[in-house]
């Protein structure tokens, strides 16, 4: 909490200078909020009982293979040295070495870190179309039948696990029922996420059945409200024909609301690579965690960690700029 | 003022109450939430009854690995040759407490927290505000396994990890739900009663923000049982030799083809169960907005 004030002295400085003071506390407080992350992250080996080193080799170890490794992790120093030495090697690009593998943990992340990258967009690239028009036409046939039917389908989606969705589309589509795609998506070393499309499309499609409802049942709620407005009454009144209505101006306006739901989903697919790469063996960073996870490498955890969750501050941070910019009310009341 | 008070109070009260009392009533007069609830309540039963009828100790090998449905084994056996269908209904036990431990801790301290920030407003409220968005920083997952990756799947670990990121999305709901509750006359009189802030968060706000509450605990219910489901999957159980649906699924889905019961079997148990919740869920949103509107 004490960490918090100055930020929040520094906003309440900040915020009568308008527009590009709001957008300058936003950047500040994704700043912050990094810098907290990768405190608790440094923190929590600090937490074990005994250090790492030691819950690394287990009880068996030996006095000097102990020393060893307490050297080479730089256990024996002070724990702040420990988590300047921490942030400064993720600043530079070269966090340290691996614990399993012993190779430095960015040689084997970077082509991951294309490969899930790719795997993202691609999700995001069909998912964010196709649930603002499923999401508006649902709004626009609002209480249909159709509008019944999908808007349950879509809440019995969202609540499905991803792993549970993965599973089935590899019985159906790469197993039993058909057997079009591979069900595992190995991405050989050395060879680009997109020469390999044959592997990117089950991880691809789980995450766009995933992240689909929840967009598409936010913006035909968004979509509901704006249609329920007056202005949209009053055009109606002055005649503006009804498919113009819903383009021009009711869509727009159901856009800001949708944003930050967009971008809460695309943060979340940082995160979701974990398990849908796991399902299918996808050679990313998600599968690179799980390993680190069950094999105790939590220096390479880490930086997995710090990595997605810089993803994921990013990514509110630009819905939270581009909702400020899309939401005249917010610009003007602050200018 | 008193008067004035009073005055206000005594036009304004009967609707708080309805709407209170209505949410859950009403929400179970749609089919999605009858559909929902019959679904979990099935879920929960073989999750905790399970066990007595199970045909065999679930770690007992039977048959051969991935042996197809028998007389004997009526699901058939999994990637060790135990009784698919022994365990299965020893599995959902622990799911399901875990989930529902870290959610009751998770949505509890959430829901206290956000009442503290909305009756508080000001510094209090911006910094709690500002603690959430902290925690929110980590997609859920995450936070588990860079604390598994530390200290190892440890139950009670994982309890805590899940109620830790269920905490402050409960805090945004409630705080939301709320900030109009906190304004209005009843609280004032509370406060001019001299109560304490306990007191009217729980007596006076909290039966005002039930609806907004029964959403989100039935929603946090499911991610917790997703989160938890999806760690046993990634290997994170805290035994993995005990039977568990999620841990099921993963050692047995490379015999999706050969034996698609030891899967597929824990994998629909799940889903139905989160999407059970799940639709309870869609019921009282469903309900509370309609009470918003005034129809339904």
């Amino acid at each position: 909490m004490t960490k918090n004030s100055p930020s929040l002295r520094l906003s309440r400085r900040l915020r009568p200078r308008g527009l590009a003071g709001l957008v300058a506390v936003r950047i500040a407080l994704a700043v912050l909020t990094l810098v907290v992350v990768s405190i608790i992250v440094f923190a929590s080996t600090q937490l074990l009982p005994g250090n790492a080193a030691k819950a690394k080799l287990g009880k068996q170890a030996t006095r000097a293979s102990l020393t060893a490794l307490e050297k080479q992790l730089g256990l024996d120093q002070s724990a702040f040295h420990q988590y300047v030495h921490f942030v400064g090697g993720l600043l530079r690009g070269d966090p340290g070495n691996s614990l399993t593998s012993g190779q430095p943990i960015m040689a084997d992340l970077t082509p991951r870190l294309a490969n899930s990258a790719f795997l993202v967009l691609v999700a995001a690239a069909i998912s964010i179309p196709l649930s603002l028009l499923i999401g508006s036409v649902a709004a626009v046939r609002r209480d249909g039948i159709l509008d019944e039917i999908s808007s349950f389908l879509q809440r019995v989606l969202a609540s499905i696990p991803e792993f549970v969705i993965g599973l089935a589309l590899i019985a159906l589509f790469a197993t039993s029922v058909l057997q079009v795609f591979p069900a595992v998506s190995i991405i050989p070393p050395g060879s680009p996420p997109w020469s390999n499309l044959d592997a990117i499309w089950l991880p691809a499609l789980t995450l766009v059945l995933v992240v689909t409802p929840n967009i598409a049942l936010i913006m035909r709620a968004a979509m509901i409200e704006v249609l329920e407005s007056d202005y949209i009454e009053s055009a109606r009144l002055t005649g503006v024909p009804e498919r113009r209505i819903v383009v021009r101006h009711a869509l727009p306006n159901a856009l800001a609301p949708a944003f930050q739901v967009i971008a809460l989903n695309l943060a979340y697919l940082a995160g979701g690579v974990i398990v849908v790469e796991s399902v299918f063996s996808y050679t990313g960073v998600g599968v690179a965690m799980r390993d680190a996870v069950l094999n105790r490498d939590f220096p390479t955890a880490q930086v997995v960690t710090m990595i997605i969750a810089g993803v994921y501050v990013v990514t509110n941070l630009a819905a939270d700029i581009g909702t400020i910019l899309v939401t005249p009310r917010l610009r003007t009341r602050l200018a | 003022m008193t008067i004035d008070l009073a005055q206000t109070i005594a036009n304004e009260a009967p609707a708080p109450v309805v709407r209170t009392r209505g949410v859950l009533r009403r929400s179970l007069r749609l089919w999605r939430t009858r559909i929902g609830l019959a679904i979990t309540v099935a879920l929960v039963l073989v999750a905790i009854f399970g066990p007595y009828f199970a045909p065999h100790d679930p770690s007992a090998l039977l048959g051969r690995p991935y042996q197809v449905p028998s007389p004997g084994l009526p699901l058939g056996a999994d990637y060790l040759g135990q009784d698919v269908l022994s365990r299965f209904l020893y599995g959902g036990r622990s799911i399901l407490l875990v989930s529902v431990i870290s959610t009751v801790l998770g949505v509890g301290g959430g829901v206290l927290i956000g009442l503290w920030a909305a009756l508080s407003k000001g510094w209090v409220d911006n910094a709690l505000l500002r603690g959430t968005d902290i925690l929110l920083a980590f997609p859920q997952i995450l936070l588990a396994l860079i604390v598994i990756a530390t200290v190892g799947p440890k139950t009670w670990l994982i309890v805590l990890t899940v109620a830790l990121t269920t905490l402050p999305r409960t805090v945004r709901v409630i705080r939301g739900a709320a900030t109009s509750v906190v304004e209005r006359e009843f609280v004032d009189a509370a406060r001019a009663n001299g109560d304490s802030q306990l007191r009217i968060a729980l007596v006076e706000v909290l039966p005002n923000v039930i609806g907004a509450l029964g959403v989100e605990t039935t929603f946090r219910l499911t991610y917790a049982v997703q989160l938890i489901a999806a760690l046993a999957f990634l290997g994170f159980a805290a035994n993995p030799n005990e039977p568990n649906w999620g841990t099921m699924v993963s050692q047995n889905s490379s015999a999706l083809t050969l034996q698609p019961n030891a899967p597929l079997v824990p994998a629909v148990a799940i889903a139905l169960l989160t999407v059970g919740v799940g639709l309870v869920g869609d019921g009282i949103a469903r309900a509370a907005a309609g009470i918003d509107r005034g129809t339904s």
